[in-house]
């Protein structure tokens, strides 16, 4: 019976580790094959130049500006917006009144929406309906500019999906800080705004920061909103302005790998380009781990 | 918060303009997040109605047509309103008999949606998606519960400390190099292990999915593993019960509920990727149910197609109207698995 019961323990051990370590040995073999795939072409000149001879030779310049200037403009709607849904949570909010329930109910959809749905959302909303409407409004509709795919409306879109981020980590923050720092703030006779922008906000900029860093770590790696919000297979200029479309690493992976002629002759492009976004999204993450252990570790204190 | 507010009332502070524009401004900021929820929903289903209701779509192009005369001025009244009525006529037909033709199919068994007689019926792109979702789950689905009950129960601190970070990497991964992987690496290994016909096909997507599902599912089923009170390892511990029968029958019967809403969360994370099933499954929209052959997914057919469509065609309505579906899907998954674990957790473990 005792020796049953043994066995049967160590099965229950075994299984689970074997799944666990299944897990992250598979993990593991990803990344390796597309190190090894990929560190082999990777140096300066592919980071800095455009790609050459219908893209089956070249840098993968234009794909990181590209990238680059999404997520950028996506963090500047983004960031605020979803930094303010924060603070209202957490300062302002009463937990019951119906506002705080719709905004949380909101987040929390938000978070599940499927990314090829906000994609469909940006198509939509911001280019049919904003953007025609700013053409008619501009030009009288005579002049195409905004009702079409640019890269204002695809960041538009991607601030949109990563706003949950944004609000989650920046409320886990500020819900760090210590009551008695408010309290002495109010005490001395300071209103709640100047108490929130002098003592709370100070006090939560890594939040808010592991907040961006999340985001933009998100942002960076997504492709189905941005299929028909704004991005090109290939451009030989890079975005100059807001109306712009502009190319994207993520997308540059996808179009390579299934759409190219010769995908075979393509295939180091393809693995340097998915280590570079790769590489891009893991140091996004781990400085975002970074700064949250350090937050959390306040939060014990 | 409460106390805050009590506190001002019994200040009685006098009006502050600063702090009256600082509280409205956040207020109306935050209630944004709120309005785009609302105007998701109107904006993906209002481009998806015209097909229920072909009326509107004619009234529509109606519209449009009168719209786009206004640029047109230099043209003799006569021959504006010649050109006008033909126009107009012409699609108006059209739209009509579009929409007769498509309302038929959307329950058809053939998705040909660029032919001389577009098909769209969509029950091949439900089956598929469900398909694929279901080999994900299924494959994904106990290897995540297992090793999260391996890291909760049996794992010492440190082995701990390594596998969850890098279980949780693995969900910031973006979906386009798993994509990748799967269409470049895994088909050809699974293809040469199992010998079968085409390289990509619903199998390779469900297996590939599944590494979008193992760290959703792992990640919830942790949380809910570990927030089960010490108080009932340590009584089951202390009855004489070893390890692994406390992890076994006490823990995880405790857990269920955290367990059954990380799956639904990973039925809907899987239901609704677009990258990885576009790449690894094929995109044959074959109605079958072989573990073998290609499929096509919903997802995978809106990212594939909504970049040829024409705006306003029925094509387009169609690939919305999918879209609609997703989002319904996932919304109510989401909802279930939420509204579940709060009531289920929480009674059980007493307003924790």
């Amino acid at each position: 019976m005792k020796l049953r019961r043994k066995i049967t323990g160590w099965f229950v051990v075994g299984i689970t580790s074997i799944a666990a370590f299944f897990i992250v040995g598979v993990i593991i073999f990803i990344m390796v094959d597309i190190i090894l795939g990929g560190i082999g072409l990777i140096n300066w000149e592919f980071l800095t130049t455009a790609p050459t001879e219908g893209m089956t030779a070249g840098g993968i310049f234009p794909a990181i500006v590209g990238t680059v200037l999404l997520v950028l403009i996506m963090s500047i709607v983004g960031v605020p917006i979803g930094t303010i849904t924060a603070i209202y949570l957490s300062e302002y909010a009463s937990q019951k009144s119906i506002l705080t329930r719709m905004v949380r109910f909101a987040v929390n959809t938000l978070a599940g929406v499927p990314s090829i749905v906000f994609g469909l959302f940006g198509l939509g909303f911001f280019i049919q309906f904003v953007g025609t409407g700013m053409d008619n409004i501009l030009t009288g509709g005579v002049e195409l500019r905004w009702g079409q795919p640019n890269i204002l409306w695809a960041s538009l879109t991607l601030s949109l999906l990563t706003l949950p981020v944004v609000i989650v980590s920046v409320e886990e923050t500020i819900r760090s800080v210590p009551k008695d720092l408010r309290e002495a703030s109010l005490a001395l006779g300071a209103t709640k705004w100047q108490t929130i922008y002098k003592v709370v906000m100070p006090n939560s900029m890594n939040g808010i920061l592991t907040g961006a860093i999340l985001a933009v770590g998100r942002g960076a790696g997504e492709v189905a909103p941005i299929l028909f919000t704004g991005v090109a297979y290939y451009l030989s200029h890079l975005p100059g302005s807001l109306s712009d479309q502009f190319m994207n690493l993520g997308y540059h992976v996808y179009v390579m790998a299934t759409q190219s002629h010769d995908v075979e002759a393509t295939l180091g492009i393809q693995y340097a380009t998915t280590l570079v976004l790769l590489v891009l999204t893991f140091i996004l993450n781990f400085s975002a781990m970074f700064l949250r252990y350090k937050i959390r570790k306040r939060t014990i204190r | 918060m409460n106390t805050d507010n009590k506190k001002t009332t019994l200040l009685k502070r006098s009006f502050n303009l600063p702090e009256f524009i600082a509280e409205n401004t956040i207020k109306g900021v935050s209630f944004i997040s709120f309005a785009f929820i609302i105007l998701i929903f109107v904006f993906v289903f209002r481009e998806a109605m015209p097909i229920f209701f072909p009326k509107e779509k004619v009234e529509a192009i109606e519209e449009e047509m009168t719209q786009e005369t206004y640029g047109e001025e230099y043209l003799s009244d006569y021959a504006k309103s010649m050109i006008d009525k033909h126009d107009k006529t012409a699609s108006v037909e059209d739209a009509q008999h579009d929409i007769g033709a498509s309302v038929k199919n959307l329950t058809g068994s053939e998705w040909q949606p660029v032919s001389r007689n577009p098909k769209y019926g969509l029950l091949p792109l439900i089956v598929g998606s469900l398909k694929v979702t279901l080999i994900a789950v299924l494959f994904g689905a106990p290897i995540a519960i297992l090793a999260a009950l391996f890291t909760a129960a049996f794992a010492s601190q440190k082995i701990k400390e390594i596998i969850k970070p890098t279980i949780e990497m693995l969900a910031g991964f973006p979906s386009v190099v798993i994509g990748f992987f799967a269409l470049v690496v895994l088909a050809t290994l699974l293809q040469n292990y199992f010998g079968y016909e085409y390289r990509l096909n619903a199998f390779v997507g469900g297996i590939a999915l599944s590494l979008a599902v193992i760290p959703i599912v792992y990640t919830v089923t942790e949380d809910a593993l570990s927030s089960v009170p010490k108080v009932l390892t340590e009584a089951s511990l202390s009855l004489g019960a070893t390890k692994w029968q406390t992890a076994l029958f006490v823990v995880l019967p405790a857990a269920i509920p955290g367990v059954f809403a990380a799956i639904l969360l990973g039925v809907g994370r899987a239901f609704g990727e677009t990258m990885i099933v576009l790449m690894a499954t094929g995109n044959a929209s074959l109605m079958s149910i072989e573990l073998f052959e290609p499929v096509r997914t919903m997802s995978a057919t809106i990212g594939a197609e909504m970049a040829e469509v024409v705006f306003g065609d029925t094509h387009y309505n169609v690939l919305f109207l999918i879209g609609s579906i997703l989002f319904i899907f996932t919304f109510l998954l989401n909802a279930i698995a939420e509204f579940y674990v709060r009531n289920k957790l929480m009674k059980r473990f007493g307003g924790r």
